[in-house]
């Protein structure tokens, strides 16, 4: 199978009435991997939300387009079901739930009803996930991210990613809070979904994940936009220079949108 | 509204139902007595609840059906059996059906250790001065109010279970209240005691299907540990709509006594519950843990009440409450420390989910301290799902319906995880499913 198309064209998004993306446009397509870095507040989380959802954020203006469906008349769940899956930021807490029930509802949500899983089957799968990403089994068993750790909160995120396998992946900070073996077991887990039918998008700040993930295209944000594009070797510019260069090349002073 | 109670059943209807049940001449006199004081006393008046429009008058005292025994947990009938473990061998259960005990067995090395697991009127024929010894003595007075008054009077069911001394239970005793005669009215009295050094769990069922038909409940359970005993109490009520129900469940905690309360409060009609506990020994304890789904146009009132008597003492009140539809409850907390109660921590949560525009849910919190050197906390809520949880949970393809049904059951896990016995809390979860949906 050869894999999805996302297409995002000139999206504008609002929060509680600010504009904060103001013309987005990316296309991601199955087996490629893109990197967005860009500093604090310029809009690489809202873009992440806007494209799964969340409640608080309103398009305004453009399209997202999943295989030419219009991603923006579904409702989340129907996302989710078209193929997208984010990996959050901040990834929910949620009471009395707990992560293998949450699991195993999310792998039932993309069979048929009567086709649910196996119960052996799906222990036998989450079991072999967690084993991969190095997870104590214990956790499986805790209410769901309740009191897990920031590092916790990822790798259980990217079970989720493991489990589910998406046509596209959109990881947003998936780095952050992670100690260096961490970072290395979780890059595992996302490189072995790399393939034809898989594409992703990876949100992150740091040189050190995309040693792991190459990406094969790099983008940068500032106020809202994508304002720069290129090649892996943008990634090493980035850590040695920091934005400024950008910024200069552009006329930008204030990078954040929104104020 | 009480002349027709006095007219169906006045002192001669009472004394004539006492002699048929073969019953001690105290037990006559105190019903007796009840009754008068009953004729002088007021309505309870629930905190921020009108309850004069209830229905408590009109019922039926006796069911007209001839109940008979049933012989194994294999003929249990099927509303039933799915809250009995009954792949298990050796169960301590006992079975009301309509009032009358048609199940009972009771593992025979408790026989011989003394425990009492059996229905009242029984254990009135039986251990007569055991049952006089903590009848409404220590735990719920007749003359509280007219309620309590009514039910010393009408008594028709309930338990009695006594644990000696030193003696501890591992499985579970289980009962279940069965009104099935859709008119029957259950002024059922439970009485738990443990004595010092012992431990039991105990968990009951209240069931109807009423739904149109008008009765009413009338319920007093009163649960005594002694020094050092501990004691875990489980229920599942279930009255159907056409049930008003009064339910008082009272604990009087003693010297290193535990009193653990994990009530799954699913009624369908109109219900005062108040679950009260007295911690009168120092190092004490008591957890009250309860959950409620209010659906329809029921009204509730529900309080979790912690009295600190003791030195060292220790009360813990949760409450979980999920509203729906045009259902409306108030959820009383009530911590109370009395002077002398040094060291005593009193500490509760009350925490109201609302599913609905039109539904109404209060959430009260209230500590009342009389002791300087105490501690005590209180917290409280009202809200609706979570709408970023919701997504959270949709991003994974989970629609909303399921994704509303996950975060309710997780909203009620930390009680209805407490329920002791396997068999009731799945009981208790499809309970919650069908409020719920
Ligand atoms: N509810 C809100 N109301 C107003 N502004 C908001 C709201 N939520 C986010 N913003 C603003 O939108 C801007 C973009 O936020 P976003 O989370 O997309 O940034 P980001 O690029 O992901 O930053 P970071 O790298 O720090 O994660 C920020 O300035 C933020 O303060
Ligand atoms: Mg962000």
């Amino acid at each position: 199978m050869s894999g999805s198309v996302l297409e995002i064209k000139d999206l504008h998004v609002e929060i509680e009435g600010n504009e904060i993306l103001k013309g987005v446009n990316l296309t991601i397509k199955g087996g490629e991997f893109h990197a967005i870095m860009g500093p604090n507040g310029t809009g690489k989380s809202t873009l992440a939300s806007a494209i799964m959802g969340h409640p608080k954020y309103e398009v305004t203006q453009g399209s997202i387009l999943m295989d030419g469906e219009d991603v923006l008349e579904m409702e989340v769940d129907e996302r989710a079901k078209a193929g997208l899956f984010l990996a959050m930021q901040y990834p929910s807490e949620i009471s009395g739930v707990t992560t293998s029930d949450f699991l195993r509802s999310s792998i039932n949500a993309h069979r048929e009803e009567g086709d649910e899983i196996p119960l052996m089957k799906f222990i036998k799968e989450m079991d072999a996930a967690m084993d991969y990403l190095e997870m104590d089994k214990n956790m499986a068993q805790r209410y769901l991210n309740e009191g897990f750790s920031g590092g916790e909160k990822k790798r259980n995120e990217i079970l989720q990613l493991m489990l589910l396998q998406p046509a596209i992946g959109i990881l947003d900070e998936i780095d952050s809070g992670l100690d260096i073996d961490a970072l290395k077991v979780v890059s595992k887990g996302i490189n072995k979904l790399r393939s034809e039918s898989f594409g992703c998008l990876i949100i992150t700040h740091y040189q050190r994940l995309l040693n792991y993930i190459t990406p094969d295209y790099v983008h940068v944000m500032m106020q809202g936009r994508v304002v720069k594009s290129g090649g892996p070797e943008l990634v090493e510019r980035l850590e040695s220079e920091g934005y400024d260069w950008i910024k200069q090349e552009l006329g930008i002073e204030d990078v954040t949108v929104g104020k | 509204m009480a002349i027709e109670t006095k007219e169906t059943y006045g002192k001669e209807y009472i004394e004539t139902f006492s002699q048929q049940k073969s019953e001690p001449n105290w037990m006559r006199k105190f019903r007796l007595e009840a009754f008068d004081r009953s004729e002088s006393l007021a309505m309870p008046k629930p905190d921020k609840t009108n309850i004069t429009k209830w229905n408590f008058t009109n019922f039926k005292h006796q069911s007209e059906a001839e109940e008979s025994a049933i012989e194994s947990l294999d003929q249990l009938p099927s509303d039933i059996k799915v809250f009995v473990d009954t792949e298990k061998e050796d169960q301590n259960f006992v079975l009301l059906r309509n009032q009358v005990a048609v199940y009972e067995t009771l593992d025979p090395t408790l026989v011989e250790q003394g425990v009492i697991f059996t229905d009242i009127f029984t254990a009135l024929e039986k251990y007569p001065e055991l049952v006089q010894r903590y009848y409404m003595k220590e735990a719920v007075a007749i003359d509280e109010h007219k309620m309590t008054a009514l039910h010393a009077a009408l008594v028709n069911g309930g338990v009695f279970v006594y644990v000696p001394k030193n003696v501890v239970i591992d499985k579970p005793l289980q009962a279940i209240f069965w009104q099935e005669d859709q008119e029957l009215a259950l002024f059922n009295h439970v009485i738990l005691v443990a004595e010092e050094n012992s431990s039991v769990t105990y968990v009951e069922n209240y069931l109807s299907q009423n739904n149109e038909q008008e009765t009413v409940a009338n319920i007093v359970a009163e649960v005594i540990a002694h020094d050092n005993a501990s004691i875990s109490f489980g229920s599942v009520d279930h009255f159907a709509r056409g049930t008003t129900v009064y339910m008082n469940r009272r604990g009087v905690a003693y010297r290193d006594a535990t009193i653990e309360w994990a009530l799954g409060q699913m009624n369908d009609g109109n219900t005062v519950s108040e679950n009260v506990t007295h911690l009168i020994g120092d190092h004490s304890v008591s957890y009250a843990k309860a959950v409620s789904v209010g659906r329809g146009d029921q009204t509730q009132n529900f309080t979790a009440k912690i009295v600190n008597h003791g030195k060292h003492s220790n009360g813990i009140i949760l409450q979980h409450g999920v509203m729906k539809d045009s259902s409306s409850a108030i959820f009383n907390g009530i911590g109370k420390i009395e002077h002398g109660g040094t060291k005593a921590n009193a500490e509760q949560e009350s925490r109201v989910l609302m599913l609905s525009k039109n539904a109404r849910g209060d959430a009260n919190p209230i500590l009342l301290i009389d002791e300087d050197d105490v501690t005590a906390g209180h917290a409280a809520s009202v809200g609706r799902v979570d709408p970023v949880q919701l997504y959270y949970l949709m991003s994974r393809g989970i629609s909303q319906k399921e994704a509303e049904r996950l975060i309710i059951h997780g909203f009620l896990a930390p009680v209805v995880n407490e329920i002791p016995i396997t068999a009731v809390q799945e009981q208790l979860t499809q309970v919650i499913e069908g409020k719920v949906n």
